[in-house]
């Protein structure tokens, strides 16, 4: 942190006064105009705007009226669904996050190891599902859950299965249905951010850590790669909690909305539901600022344990 | 030493660790693009081999009825189909510009410049990444709607603009950019203008062109409904999802609709990471 600070560099007046700091500092404003004005309109005003909704019984039509912190209250004392959603969400975001966010690192150290031919295709291969978005539904046909499914008919064929399993239905399964094709859907993006950061690393450290005696290609990673690549693997932790919690449209096309006995509900998805279907949207408002609020405090433990801002 | 350096950064290797890698990713690459083959067999199976039990991984009488049943429903479309294919690549190539353009002027001073309000812009930024959009519809639909602007182009390209994901990330990877190169360059009497896009912009292609390929991924296939409600402004994902929609004997058109997608960021995407190659290589040679 302090090592960073010293890096960055001084162009600013060093003057007593604010006016004359900022006025010092005009290029770097204008810089940062034409994206903050932007930001501020559509993102930060609706983000007020909605955490102001969530003391109110806002319903999308008529005139909000302001009810304190009512609908904080009814989240955890008289809602089950949102707690079921809490607790599904937590199951999926600490399966899902690490898993994602470690296999990402080691795919992107592993392949950034290889010659361009092997590289080349490996990015495809692995960023694929992420271009493919629209053709998740490809799943349904996979765990479908009649005997013309790919793997209920696979298995029975083998002799595993004697009666077709409904994986999407079926709570006991639906779960880890909704994990695996959430990992195959979002490890590559993460990968793709982290094997371009890779390829920003000055090369000439390995051969002065080569000297130094680093003798293998795991030291490397440790004592080399990893801490050079600090800022990348914040922002790659930073992104997979975003993605992370808010798990919810690949549970909702896959195993339907609502799930089975909620199986599969989501924070954000009851915050859909609650908002959008049944027009509650100061009680959805509230659920989104609790979230948001839980998700900058796991963000700044991580900010802590790799020691970024 | 000079034997290393000829090595370049293989030092540390050796020739058996290097196939036991490539063996093992080749492997669960494979995995990641099995679903998506199935997709292309889907789309080539005629409607008999469809429904056969038990489904097969493979095709017996590949066809094309499916694209070609595709194309003769958008052909029947009040609106041609030109129309839709034309909103959604303007819109999805110029707000990809405007995107890594924005994100990026925006991610420099916040990564290499002092100044006050520095610590707070940027922790505004990254916290704004984990607001869930779902519940922000509706105020940002009112400002939109204030500024007059429902049912025009600007109601898709303005609130896209500021790609926050995107600035997070340059600025993640400006942060490390050398500041004595800057410095230098601000004693030869270069504009902060010129320094950023003659000196760290060239420096960061991998990752701005990495930038340029989730920009238009995540631009292309999103839905343009809520802002847009004249059939001639629309895009392709939404005409397309609606063909597709027609119940079991469109289930083959379906998955013809999938692949059809997915083409235009396949092509972002091969274009972008063979420049990111080439980027590589140089600065290989340079070192």
């Amino acid at each position: 942190m302090k090592k960073q600070n010293a890096e960055v560099q001084e162009n600013v007046y060093k003057g007593p006064n604010l006016g004359q700091k900022i006025w010092a500092s005009r290029s770097s404003y204008l810089f940062l105009a034409p994206f903050l004005l932007a930001f501020v309109i559509f993102t930060v005003i609706p983000i007020l705007a909605s955490m102001v909704l969530s003391f109110t019984d806002f319903n999308s039509v008529s005139v909000p009226n302001f009810i304190g912190v009512e609908n904080y209250i009814r989240m955890f004392l008289d809602d089950d669904i949102f707690m079921i959603s809490v607790k599904n969400t937590l199951v999926f975001a600490f399966i899902t996050g690490p898993v994602a966010y470690l296999s990402a690192i080691i795919i992107a150290w592993l392949v950034n190891e290889l010659g361009r031919t092997a590289r080349t295709l490996l990015t495809i291969m692995f960023y694929a599902p992420s271009l493919a978005g629209s053709a998740i539904f490809i799943w349904t046909y996979i765990f479908s859950g009649d005997a013309y499914g790919l793997l209920n008919s696979t298995l029975m064929s083998l002799g595993i299965l004697d009666d077709p399993i409904n994986w999407l239905i079926n709570e006991n399964y639906n779960k880890t249905v909704v994990i695996i094709v959430q990992l195959w859907l979002s490890l590559g993006s993460g990968f793709l951010a982290l094997i371009a950061g890779l390829q920003t690393v000055n090369t000439s450290m390995y051969e002065a850590g080569a000297i130094d005696g680093i003798r293998n290609r795991f030291q490397e990673l440790w004592f080399l790669t990893l801490p050079s690549i600090k800022p990348q693997l914040m922002f790659g932790a930073v992104m997979q909690i975003a993605s992370s919690f808010s798990l919810g449209s690949v549970a909702a096309s896959l195993t339907g909305f609502p799930s089975t006995n909620y199986s599969t509900h989501t924070v954000v998805l009851h915050i859909t539901d609650t908002g959008s279907t049944k027009m509650e949207m100061g009680y959805a408002c509230a659920m989104a600022t609790v979230l948001f609020l839980f998700m900058i405090l796991l963000r700044n433990v991580i900010a802590l344990l790799l020691n970024q801002d | 030493m000079a034997s290393i350096a000829k090595h370049g950064r293989k030092v540390n290797r050796s020739g058996g660790g290097n196939a036991t890698i490539i063996i093992i990713l080749f492997l669960m690459g494979i995995m990641m693009v099995v679903p998506l083959f199935y997709t292309v067999i889907q789309s080539l199976k005629p409607l008999e081999e469809l429904f056969v039990y038990p489904p097969r991984f493979y095709v017996v009488n590949p066809t094309l009825d499916n694209f070609t049943m595709l194309f003769t429903l958008t052909s029947n479309l009040w609106v041609p189909f030109s129309r839709y294919l034309f909103n959604s690549l303007f819109i999805s190539i110029l707000c990809t510009a405007l995107q890594v353009i924005l994100a990026s002027m925006a991610a420099y001073p916040l990564a290499k410049h002092e100044f006050p309000g520095r610590k707070f812009f940027f922790s505004l930024i990254t916290v704004a990444l984990l607001f869930t959009g779902d519940v922000t519809f509706i105020p940002q639909y009112i400002i939109i709607s204030s500024m007059r602007l429902i049912n025009t182009y600007w109601a898709l390209i303005l609130p896209s603009l500021a790609y926050v994901y995107g600035l997070y990330l340059m600025r993640q990877n400006m942060i490390d950019f050398p500041a004595e190169i800057i410095e230098a360059a601000r004693v030869d009497g270069a504009s902060e203008y010129r320094i950023f896009w003659g000196i760290v912009m060239p420096s960061m292609k991998p990752v701005w062109l990495t930038l340029v390929i989730f920009s238009f991924n995540g631009l292309w296939g999103r839905s343009d409904t809520a802002f847009i409600y004249n059939e001639s402004l629309k895009g392709l994902p939404t005409v397309l999802s609606q063909l597709a929609a027609g119940g079991i004997a469109r289930a083959g058109v379906g998955a013809a609709v999938g692949l059809v997608m997915i083409i235009p960021p396949i092509l972002t995407f091969i274009i972008a990471q063979s420049n990111v190659m080439e980027a590589m290589a140089n600065a290989g040679m340079k070192d």
